[in-house]
């Protein structure tokens, strides 16, 4: 708090040095990018964790080759161990929600776009931004840093539920060191996030320039704005709940672990703690985790899909408020994860409800994007395919929450695969497809060169396939009972799903690969693209009105824009097409002048 | 102000030009906190007349730190409900002394405030070498009261590690150490802040929303201190 002292002025000048240009940069612009290559680094080593589990569950004693090279104990003979699988699982998880999913497309296109898109120069505390991003990566060594110590990695699951988790080393390999790197690492984690909310939110309040109405925000800035004030409030609650389950560790407290817990005929030394305790804190944090992951990219997939329909969205206001209405719910509705938890099955039925509601602005919002879909003159390009892959993936994804949001369906369903394909498709598939769609759709603000678009269409049909392919046969291995956090089906009547199983392994390796190619057209477009000009899509929002391409250090140059128009004026008749700019003085007719 | 930076003054016409501004549906703007700002947009002009953001700043991050308590309250009330080891947990006397000397504290910041906002506002009763003496005393009480308070909670720890009380000797005195550890951490920090305050003001360069920030966070400091004193005294 003490530092905003410091920043009042908001202006820094122009880095000369290449550590304070590229390595602590207090530009926005460059803590965008770093948040996008560490997403990027934590989103190739989470998918090549699963490549390892997929190939596992396929081919449970096969051998893969180098295994040993990860684990110390995890591996003999290059054969996984259940304890190494389940240290796979809790890692892919982990890294996967915590930074990719949710540094993506918040942290890093909404710290790039955020106080360009409100026309400002830079966030308000540089000083805290730059803090925020590297806190972060601080974060992800921690994380990363336990496949190297004591046994590896934590094997409790990215839920971390007590008591295992808090038991120690007793509780299997990894529970030990692992869990207090793990809680650490959270722990820093969550420091990171709050340094960016305060500097997201500040930004959307005070740094709007003028003739900015919160109204004439583009979606993506609503999107950024709505998550970092559920961040605010979702990792002040976890963080808390990992200081209490590292005292649990390291101080002997009991907060979380029940007493008279015998293990190895030996009583563990703890007494009176609530296991249930952890899962309501987390679930606090866990369910609003699950909106700050998607939020942000249904604002993202609206302002590219927009600029390719070449209209407007059939109601601006409508959107704006389902996607608070999502926000807001979410905090009533995390007792849904803790339907077979042992909680009283009154407060099941209370959560419930709130979890049937908050299907209706999540329709809203997909009714809004189909039906102004409907009848425009789509541009088909890598950006808007994958926004069209991200309301497809919402869609399939969502449709199983009904489902689960049922205590009675539940109790049955969740402990297998099912609830594993609903989350895959409706947070992680749809939220990274969200990532590419503002990948294809600012890489040429970013970087003033355009990607290569028949890659970027490969990578969208391997992926959009590949993707279904995967996770569909999921929701059918649920309902089989094929339960989940298993490392092996050996004989038993998980027996005949096996096949299946491989085919989902073929398709994973398959879809995994596919990224690959959009790795290597990041790379490629970056030195060798065709070079960008200001505005290649004919958009109207202020990121398109930067003297030059990428933007100058202060955005902007000497003069910031003013606003003139909504955010989305497109289908209008003006003198540079149908479209015209927020920062374009010109008065023209419009129908949907909404705000 | 010869010794000050003052913070943005109203900039004339521009009450007018926002009681002309056209309503809906129209091409002008109708928001944005920096509409105050002259209409030409040059950079220079806008700095020095947009709203500080430390005014908004700290009110975002005591929501935060608000969260964290609830955080920890709820956990010590759902960990209270279902257990059999929760013993009463006599509060170390001295805490009601730290309590006085933390609003002691909070009053001299106060008393500091008010005078930078005096002549910040352009009273200018008397010399300007005077004018940042008295303030920057009344920061170095409310900076001494606040250490002397960290110090106290320091013996209140000290007392109960006397009676055997550590911090896993059950759950009751688990959360004291817990919730008052993280508290004085909150505590240190605004110790930072007031520091901060303190050597812009001798530098002549502090403004007054930074100030006011501090002061709120401080302030802030207090009722949760009242609070979570009136949770431990009914709780354990």
């Amino acid at each position: 708090m003490h530092d905003m002292a410091k920043h009042e002025a908001v202006a820094h000048h122009a880095p000369t040095s290449f550590i304070s240009k590229h390595v602590f940069s207090l530009d926005h612009k460059v803590i965008g990018k770093q948040y996008y290559g560490m997403a990027l680094l934590a989103a190739l080593v989470g998918m090549f964790l699963s490549w390892l589990m997929r190939v596992h569950l396929g081919w449970t004693n096969a051998a893969i080759p180098g295994l040993h090279l990860l684990t110390k104990n995890g591996a003999p003979g290059d054969v996984m161990t259940p304890e190494f699988y389940l240290q796979l699982m809790t890692m892919h998880a982990t890294i996967m929600v915590f930074f990719v999913l949710t540094t993506a497309p918040f942290a890093a296109f909404g710290n790039y776009f955020l106080p360009i898109q409100v026309g400002a120069e830079d966030m308000p505390f540089p000083h805290f931004n730059m803090m925020s991003f590297w806190v972060t990566f601080v974060g992800f060594l921690v994380l990363v840093s336990s496949f190297f110590v004591g046994t590896g990695p934590t094997l409790g699951g990215w839920t971390q539920y007590a008591p295992l988790s808090a038991l120690g080393e007793v509780g299997g390999p990894g529970e030990g060191t692992g869990v207090v790197l793990w809680a650490l690492s959270i722990a820093i984690f969550c420091v990171g996030q709050l340094l960016g909310s305060l500097n997201f939110i500040t930004t959307t309040l005070d740094m709007r320039t003028k003739g900015m109405s919160l109204w004439r925000l583009p979606l993506s800035a609503w999107g950024w704005f709505i998550t970092s004030c559920m961040g605010l409030t979702a990792f002040a609650v976890l963080m808390p709940a990992c200081i209490l389950l590292i005292l649990d560790h390291v101080a002997g407290t009991s907060f979380f672990v029940t007493g008279n817990i015998v293990i190895n005929d030996q009583m563990q030394p703890h007494s009176g703690g609530s296991t249930l305790l952890w899962q309501h804190l987390f679930w606090f944090f866990g369910h609003p985790e699950v909106y700050i992951a998607i939020i942000p990219g249904m604002g993202i997939v609206s302002h590219v899909l927009m600029a390719n329909m070449r209209k407007p969205m059939l109601s601006h206001r409508v959107l704006v408020y389902s996607m608070g209405g999502l926000a807001a719910l979410s905090y009533m509705v995390y007792g849904h994860h803790m339907f077979v938890s042992g909680m009283n099955p009154v407060s099941s039925l209370a959560f419930s409800f709130p979890t049937l509601v908050i299907t209706i602005p999540s329709t809203i919002v997909v009714l809004i994007w189909l039906g102004s879909l409907y009848g425009a003159k789509l541009r088909i390009n890598s950006a808007s395919l994958f926004g069209l892959g991200f309301i497809s993936m919402f869609i399939a994804g969502g449709v199983s929450g009904f489902f689960l949001a049922q205590p009675s369906i539940d109790i049955m369903l969740h402990a297998t695969y099912f609830v594993v394909g609903h989350f895959h498709l409706v947070m992680g598939v749809a939220a990274m497809f969200g990532i590419f769609a503002g990948t294809y759709f600012w890489f040429p603000k970013m970087y003033g060169r355009m990607m290569n678009e028949t890659l970027g269409k490969v990578h969208f049909w391997l992926s959009f396939v590949g993707a279904y392919a995967v996770f569909m046969p999921f929701h059918y291995l649920g309902l089989a009972g094929n339960v989940r956090r298993y490392q092996a089906f050996t004989p038993d009547y998980m027996q005949p799903l096996i096949p299946l199983h491989r085919f989902i392994t073929v398709a994973a390796l398959i879809t995994g690969a596919a990224q690959l190619i959009f790795v290597y057209n990041l790379i490629y477009s970056r030195f060798k693209g065709a070079p960008a000009t200001d505005n290649p899509w004919q958009a109207t929002s202020l990121e398109w009105s930067t003297p030059t391409t990428p933007p100058p250090h202060n955005n902007f140059g000497d003069k910031l824009p003013e606003v003139f128009h909504d955010p989305y004026q497109y289908g209008v008749e003006s003198s540079v097409g149908d479209y015209v700019m927020q920062a374009s003085p010109e008065k023209v007719k419009t129908e949907h002048d909404e705000a | 102000m010869a010794t000050t930076a003052n913070e943005p003054v109203a900039i004339p016409g521009t009450s007018e030009e926002r009681s002309q501004r056209p309503r809906r549906a129209d091409s002008s703007g109708n928001g944005g906190r920096r509409n105050g700002v002259p209409a030409t947009g040059k950079l220079p002009a806008v700095k020095k007349y947009s709203p500080p953001p430390a005014s908004t700043g700290i009110w975002v991050v005591l929501a935060s730190i608000t969260m964290s308590f609830a955080a920890f309250t709820s956990a010590l009330i759902v960990r209270q409900g279902g257990a059999t080891d929760w013993h009463h947990l006599t509060l170390p006397p001295i805490l009601y002394l730290n309590t006085l000397v933390l609003f002691a504290s909070s009053f001299a910041l106060e008393k500091a405030r008010r005078q930078v906002g005096a002549f910040m506002g352009g009273q200018k009763t008397q010399g300007p070498k005077t004018q940042t003496d008295k303030p920057a005393l009344w920061l170095y009480v409310a900076l001494s009261l606040g250490l002397l308070f960290v110090g106290g909670q320091y013996v209140a720890w000290l007392q109960l590690r006397a009676q055997g009380l550590f911090l896993n000797t059950n759950p009751n005195s688990s959360f004291f150490y817990v919730l008052t550890a993280i508290h004085a951490l909150h505590v240190l920090g605004g110790l930072g802040g007031l520091v901060r305050v303190i050597s812009r003001l001798n530098q002549s360069i502090l403004r007054k929303s930074p100030l006011d920030a501090t002061a709120y966070y401080w302030h802030f400091m207090d009722a949760l201190w009242v609070y979570l004193l009136l949770l431990l005294w009914m709780k354990l």
